[in-house]
Parts: C-alpha cells; sequence; structure tokens
C-alpha cells in the first residue's frame, strides 16, 4: 500500500465534487481504466459498469480507492496503485478517477424492464441456462458463474452473449493482469485411444490442456499424447435466436440475473 | 588399500573447500568474455548483444534430460525481469523494488541480500522491476526506481557509492541493466510514460562521479532540435531503458532509444522528434553521437526502438540488427548507420511504403483518433524489452514476437509534472485475431523467417542461444522450453509455476554447464542430471 501521502491516509476523498478533479480523472480513466470499463465507463466486454451507483465491491470512496490501489483478488481488476503492475497511478490520480467515477453516476440505469420471477423460471427450465451456469450455487458447471453478472455487465453485453455467444468470448488480458486465464475456448481432441472428448478449456500450455465436457467430466491430458488437437473460439454455447428464446423471454432472463447481481 | 583410495578421493575433493579465488572484473576480461564461458560478465553475455553461451555440454542430443537444480526465492510479489551475471561460481541478480544478491551459483545458497531503501512515491511505469547489474572491478552496479546509480561491493553488498542521476519526483527511474565499459558505467534512463526528456549517462566506475550525460532529446541550438515542436523537446522523452552494446573496434556505444513523449499523441510535438526510437552510436570517452538512425519517426504508438541491438559480422561487413518493436527487423551498418534493409517479421498495418533509404514509413491513416483506430501491431509491439538472442552458429536471429493489433485512441491530456503523460488510450482490439505469441528464427541476411514456435498466448520471456545448438525460452503459462536451434523443435520444458518476463542465461562451475531463469517470484537453474 502507499500510505506515504497525506492522500491514502484520508477515509474521504478530498477532491470529491472538485470539477477540475473529474476533468484530470476522465483522462486518467481512459488511459487506466477504459481498457476494461469502457469509455465513458459504461462497461466494455471484461469490467463492469462504473456509472451503476450500485457496485458489488465498493461502497464508500475509500473502499473504492483501495479497489483501484491494490486490486480485487480473484479476478481481473489489477493492482493500480504504483505497487502494482503496469503504470501505477498515484494517490492523487486515483482520487481523481473516484472524482470522475463519482461524476458520472446514474441511480439507475438501464434497467432491464422484465419479469425477474418468470427470468428465474426460464433459467431453470425451459431456457435451459442452469444446464452449464451456476447462480448462488445452483446450476451447471461448464459455462461461466453467473451470480454477479447481472451487477458488472451491461445489459446489452449480457442480451448479446446469449444472441451471439461466439463474439465475444472472455478474452485473457495481458499478461501482467491475467490471473487466471480461462477463455472458455471449445477444445476437440482424439486421445491415444482413439477417443474424442469434446469441452471447454479450463486451462491450457504448449504441453497440456484440462478439459471439461458437457457432462462436467475433467480430462487432464498431455497434448504429446493426443492423435489431434483443435481449438475455436467458436463457443460451446448454443446461439439462442428469437425463435429459441423471445425478445421478452430473454428481457426476464436478464431481470432475474440483475435482480441477483445488483442484491 | 582402502584407506589410502579413501584419502585419494578426499583430496580430490581438497578444492572444494579453498576460499574461491575472487579474481577482479576487469574490461579486458568481459571484452573477450567468449575465453571464460563459465562466466557471464555482461547483461547480454558478450559486448556484442548476442546472448550466446559458448558452452555446449547441454546440447541438442541430452537435453531432454535437463533437471531442477536449485531454486531462489525472492519472496516478494511483481514481475521478475532480472538477467543474472555470474562470475568464478557466483551468481548475481536483482529483484523487484531494487533488491540485488549474491548466490552460491551451484547451491543457491546467498552470499548477500540488498535492498535498496526507495521512497513512497516513486513513479515505476511497468512494474518496479529490474533488468540486471553490471559488473567491474569489485563491484556491482544497479540502477534504482527511485533514479540513484549505485556501486555494490561484490563481497558484501555494501553500498560503496549512491549517486542521484535524476529527480524521480518528476518521473525518472531506472530499470535498465547498466553497461559497465572501460572504467565506466553507462546506463540510460526510464521515464518516458512522464514526460522526462531522456539521457544516457555513464558514471566513473570507482568513485561514482559522472562522466557524461547525452540528452536523447537536443536541446536549443543542438543539432535535431529543430526536429520538436515549441517547447515540446522539454518533456519529449525518448528515454534509453534497455542495455546497449559496444564495439571496441571503433570505442562506440550503440544504445537504442525509446518513443516520444506523450506516446500516443502527436500533437503539439510535429516533426521528427529527434533522437526517440533511434539507435545512437556514442562515442564511448565523451558520449559524443557519431550518427543515429531513427526507426520511426514521430511515433505515435509507443513503438519504443530500445531493443537490444545485435553486432554481427557477416560477408565482410560489420552490421548491427534490431528486431524492432514497429515490427520491422533492421540491419545497419555500424560503421556508418546506414540502412541496409527492414523486413517484416510479424503482423503489421502501419506501414507499406519504404522511403528512398529503404526505411518503412507511417501511413496516414495510422494515426491514432479521439474515437479509436486499429492499427498493428499494438501498442505492446511485435517484441518489447525481452532479450533476443543471436547464434554464430546457425547464423539466426531469434526474436519473441507477438501479432497483436490494438484500437488507438488519443486522450487529450496536458502535462503535468510527476504525472503519467501518455496522451492516449489503446484497447486489445476485438475484431481482431486472437493475440499469437511466437519465438521466430530470422535470417538477417535475407530478412527470412526459417522457422517459428507458437506459444499458446504471447510471452514476454527473453532467449538465450547456446553452442549446444539450443534455444531456450519461457512462456506466459510458466514453462521453460529448449528447442533445437536449428529446427524449431521442442526438445525439453518444465512447469516452473510462474509466468516469465526475464531472459535466460547460461553458466558452468567445475566443469559443469547451467541454464538460469528467472519466473514468476524466484530463480531457476537447470543442469544434466
Amino acid at each position: 500500500m502507499a500510505g506515504h501521502a497525506g492522500y491514502a491516509a484520508d477515509d474521504r476523498n478530498p477532491l470529491a465534487g472538485d470539477a477540475k478533479a473529474a476533468k484530470a480523472g476522465e483522462y486518467e480513466f481512459r488511459i487506466n481504466c477504459a481498457l476494461c470499463h469502457g469509455l465513458g465507463a459504461r462497461g466494455g466486454g471484461r469490467g463492469p459498469d462504473l456509472t451503476r451507483a450500485h457496485k458489488k465491491h465498493v461502497h464508500s470512496d475509500a473502499e473504492m480507492f483501495q479497489v483501484i490501489s491494490n486490486g480485487i483478488p480473484g479476478t481481473a481488476m489489477p493492482a493500480n496503485g504504483t505497487n502494482g503492475q503496469g503504470v501505477g497511478m498515484t494517490d492523487e490520480e486515483i482520487w481523481q478517477i473516484i472524482t470522475y467515477i463519482r461524476s458520472v453516476e446514474v441511480k439507475a440505469g438501464a434497467r432491464s424492464t422484465g419479469d425477474a420471477r418468470h427470468g428465474k423460471e426460464l433459467f431453470y427450465g425451459d431456457a435451459n441456462c442452469s444446464l452449464c451456469h451456476m447462480v448462488e450455487g445452483k446450476g451447471g458447471r461448464l459455462g461461466p458463474e453467473l451470480t454477479a453478472v447481472g451487477g458488472s455487465r451491461t445489459r446489452e453485453a449480457m442480451i448479446e452473449s446469449v444472441r451471439n455467444p461466439s463474439r465475444r468470448l472472455a478474452w485473457g488480458l495481458t499478461e501482467a493482469t491475467k490471473e487466471f486465464p480461462q477463455e472458455y475456448e471449445t477444445i476437440t481432441v482424439v486421445t491415444a485411444d482413439g477417443k474424442e472428448v469434446k469441452g471447454v478449456a479450463l486451462n491450457e500450455d504448449n504441453f497440456s490442456v484440462q478439459i471439461m465436457d458437457s457432462s462436467e467430466r475433467i480430462y487432464l491430458l498431455e497434448k504429446g499424447n493426443l492423435r489431434s488437437f483443435e481449438k475455436s473460439r467458436e463457443s460451446i454455447m448454443p446461439a439462442y435466436d428469437p425463435d429459441l428464446l423471445s425478445d421478452k423471454a430473454l428481457d426476464d432472463v436478464v431481470a432475474f440475473l440483475t435482480s441477483v447481481g445488483t442484491k | 588399500m582402502r584407506i589410502f583410495v579413501d584419502l585419494l578421493s578426499a583430496c580430490l575433493l581438497c578444492g572444494f573447500f579453498a576460499p574461491e579465488a575472487l579474481a577482479q572484473v576487469t574490461f579486458e576480461r568481459i571484452l573477450n568474455s567468449g575465453k571464460e564461458p563459465q562466466n557471464w560478465l555482461t547483461y547480454s553475455g558478450d559486448y556484442l548483444g548476442r546472448r550466446f553461451s559458448p558452452l555446449d555440454q547441454i546440447n541438442s542430443t541430452n537435453a531432454h534430460s535437463l533437471v531442477a537444480k536449485w531454486v531462489y526465492q525472492i519472496g516478494a510479489t511483481g514481475k521478475l525481469e532480472t538477467s543474472p551475471l555470474v562470475v568464478d561460481r557466483i551468481l548475481y541478480a536483482t529483484a523487484q523494488d531494487n533488491r540485488a544478491f549474491a548466490l552460491d551459483a551451484r547451491t543457491g545458497r546467498p552470499i548477500w541480500l540488498y535492498q535498496h531503501q526507495l521512497p513512497g512515491d516513486i513513479r515505476p511505469c511497468c512494474g518496479r522491476v529490474n533488468r540486471g547489474l553490471a559488473i567491474l572491478g569489485d563491484k556491482v552496479f544497479m540502477g534504482t526506481l527511485d533514479a540513484h546509480v549505485i556501486a555494490l561491493d561484490t563481497k558484501t553488498g555494501n553500498v560503496i557509492w549512491d549517486v542521484v542521476a535524476a529527480d524521480y519526483r518528476v518521473g525518472f527511474s531506472f530499470t535498465v541493466a547498466p553497461l559497465a565499459v572501460k572504467n565506466l558505467v553507462v546506463i540510460g534512463v526510464s521515464g518516458g510514460e512522464y514526460g522526462v526528456r531522456g539521457f544516457i549517462d555513464a558514471y566513473d566506475a570507482t568513485t561514482g562521479a559522472r562522466k557524461w550525460r547525452f540528452y536523447t532529446v537536443p536541446g536549443p541550438g543542438e543539432p535535431g532540435h529543430e526536429s520538436w515542436e515549441g517547447d515540446s523537446w522539454k518533456i519529449g522523452g525518448a528515454p534509453a531503458w534497455n542495455t546497449g552494446t559496444y564495439d571496441a573496434a571503433t570505442n562506440q556505444i550503440f544504445w537504442p532509444t525509446g518513443n516520444p513523449a506523450p506516446s500516443n499523441r502527436g500533437e503539439g510535438r510535429a516533426g521528427d522528434n529527434l533522437y526517440s526510437n533511434s539507435l545512437l552510436a556514442l562515442n564511448a570517452d565523451t558520449g559524443q553521437m557519431n550518427w543515429y538512425f531513427q526507426f520511426t519517426k514521430h511515433d505515435e504508438h509507443d513503438w519504443d526502438a530500445t531493443q537490444v541491438p545485435v553486432m554481427i559480422d557477416a560477408g565482410g561487413k560489420h552490421l548491427i540488427a534490431q528486431a524492432n518493436r514497429n515490427g520491422f527487423f533492421y540491419v545497419l551498418d555500424r560503421t556508418s548507420g546506414k540502412l541496409i534493409s527492414a523486413s517484416a517479421y510479424g503482423k503489421i498495418t502501419w506501414s507499406d511504403t519504404k522511403d528512398a533509404d529503404g526505411r518503412p514509413v507511417a501511413r496516414k491513416d495510422a494515426s491514432p483518433t479521439l474515437q479509436g483506430h486499429t492499427v498493428c501491431p499494438g501498442a505492446l509491439g511485435t517484441t518489447n524489452f525481452m532479450a533476443p538472442a543471436y547464434d554464430p552458429q546457425t547464423s539466426l536471429f531469434y526474436v519473441t514476437a507477438r501479432d497483436q493489433c490494438d484500437i488507438f485512441s488519443t486522450a487529450p491530456q496536458p502535462y503535468e509534472a510527476g504525472h503519467a503523460y501518455y496522451g492516449s488510450a489503446y484497447f486489445p482490439s476485438d475484431e481482431a485475431e486472437p493475440y499469437r505469441g511466437f519465438l521466430k528464427a530470422i535470417d538477417p541476411a535475407t530478412g527470412e523467417i526459417k522457422w517459428k514456435f507458437e506459444h499458446t498466448s504471447p510471452t514476454l520471456s527473453g532467449l538465450l542461444t547456446t553452442a549446444g545448438g539450443l534455444v531456450f525460452t519461457g512462456d506466459a503459462e510458466g514453462n521453460f522450453i529448449a528447442l533445437d536451434a536449428t529446427t524449431g523443435r521442442v526438445l525439453w520444458h518444465f512447469q516452473m509455476g510462474g509466468a516469465v518476463y526475464a531472459p535466460p542465461m547460461a553458466f558452468a562451475v567445475d566443469g559443469k554447464e547451467y541454464v538460469a531463469i528467472a519466473a514468476g517470484s524466484a530463480v531457476y537453474v537447470f543442469g544434466l542430471p
């Protein structure tokens, strides 16, 4: 922790409400944060929409300072203070960013208009989402766990992920922040004894690959022993077109995920 | 009889208990480093910049049996970019936050540990890293993140001298491994991300007195000053954060420079912005410039030309080659600085023409825009700080390469002293192919890629070649890999449990060859069983 300056010791943002600081913070945000959180802080493919007043990991400015400075363990959010990887931000710059984020927050974003209760029925029922996705400890393991997704992704991003899941698989970040590399590529291999295995990549390096198949069985394979190895960024998840899941039904599913994710 | 044999074998071990002969590391020893292949006396292994070990005990026939010999844990988080030195059985290296240490090269047991006391408000650009030491006489030399240059006693790690090169509070720092030449310690500064005015310094190795400074951005009245608009030269960047090479025949130091500041916005600094993104030929005694070659003029993509330049003699010509971050592999005549060839060795879109000298020229529409614009290579470049290697046996130049495109967007940011100053933001392009990472073997005579090995994801590891017909690399997933230098075939790998950001090197103790590399937060040493 960079506890050297008066800035860091503050529990409150010393630059709160300062328009000049917010402007400086906007530049800092473009440079340091927009990569994941999008221009205007409205969320990108990787990071949450920060214009929402409700945030999963932070409430107070002091908490936000800690998260920006030190990162969030177990997530792709890296430490951004001078103690972290990459170009570190000074305490003052972090407070400027917080001032900027507070200035663009909206109390209620583009909330889903759907029926969360019906969305939950669909999720665990006819839409088959829970065969592969888990929410609050219930569901499958093949796809990403979705408890927090409604609090961290925009409505548009969630809709796109369902309609066109291959459009944006979870890209690995640049190496410095790539703490966990799962990108959910589809892997198809033929083992030495001629067995075909198709599943989702849990992890992979030059010499080994760890796969989960649709029955949630984990395969630990050495590439050198395989007859064939194919990797695709076509998601194993089917694209839910409007025939499969109507716009109204999808809106209900998104409403369910949002209600859970923003609890 | 039995007793006699035991005594005899015991006596064979006598040498192991004798005090180590700690001979001084003279300039002549570094100049003739090929005569003592058991040692690694300078960042790139020799003054030519080749990162080639003449050792051949570990070779393409036995590399498959390599085993880990010891591991030294730093006990700190963050990236390790260090390239160890080995001199007469002792390994010297650096780690995060300006740690330096000396280890028994056979066992990894520490002899001394040192850590420079850093202020809390240093401004490292890209992690609290250090790429290694220089050694000369009875001292090792380290540049620090608060812009000091310090000399440590090789036997104790005690500070012999400590000089302040520049003010860290406006963004100066050192991450580079210095280069010891004659009685000088040559070092280039970091801080382009903070709008510093770059320089290369030379310090008297004995006293720490500064002997010369070459500003990589010329001041008023100096040639090249006219290549900067208005006062932009004062914050023009052009840092010099990777280790150069030395040519004894012409007494010249070849040192590469980084991008102009702000990195992704050319507005306000119209002109070529000399001597950013250049290779400089400096008189070693005076720091006077003999020639320069600018790879990327008026750069707007963060394409530092700081890659280690490698001296190659071929066909009666004295050449210097660099695999540049901008995606081209350049070969220059190192006597004149004249360009001989420039060949793309990765995915590029920024240039499709060359000027009369054969230098690739930027397309007008490659400039970043406020809304963002996709250009290849991306901001990390086709290569970056990772040390390349050149093998005189295969006559191939090996480089860690990446195919990645980014969306470059400007951020009109005012300069404020001590604050990050890039004028830019860049994003990986979702429309582009996934990033791909390679080890490529380039024929410098033709620019042709003789073979390539594709990594699972791009790596930031440096490279080593050895007379055993091997190339060593590390990967982002934590593997250390030995490949056949002629064919690129993988011969061996070991999972080290942490990503690699450092280059490998080789040494020998008691006639046994070892290969070392830093990964995760540890230094690993491998050898034959």
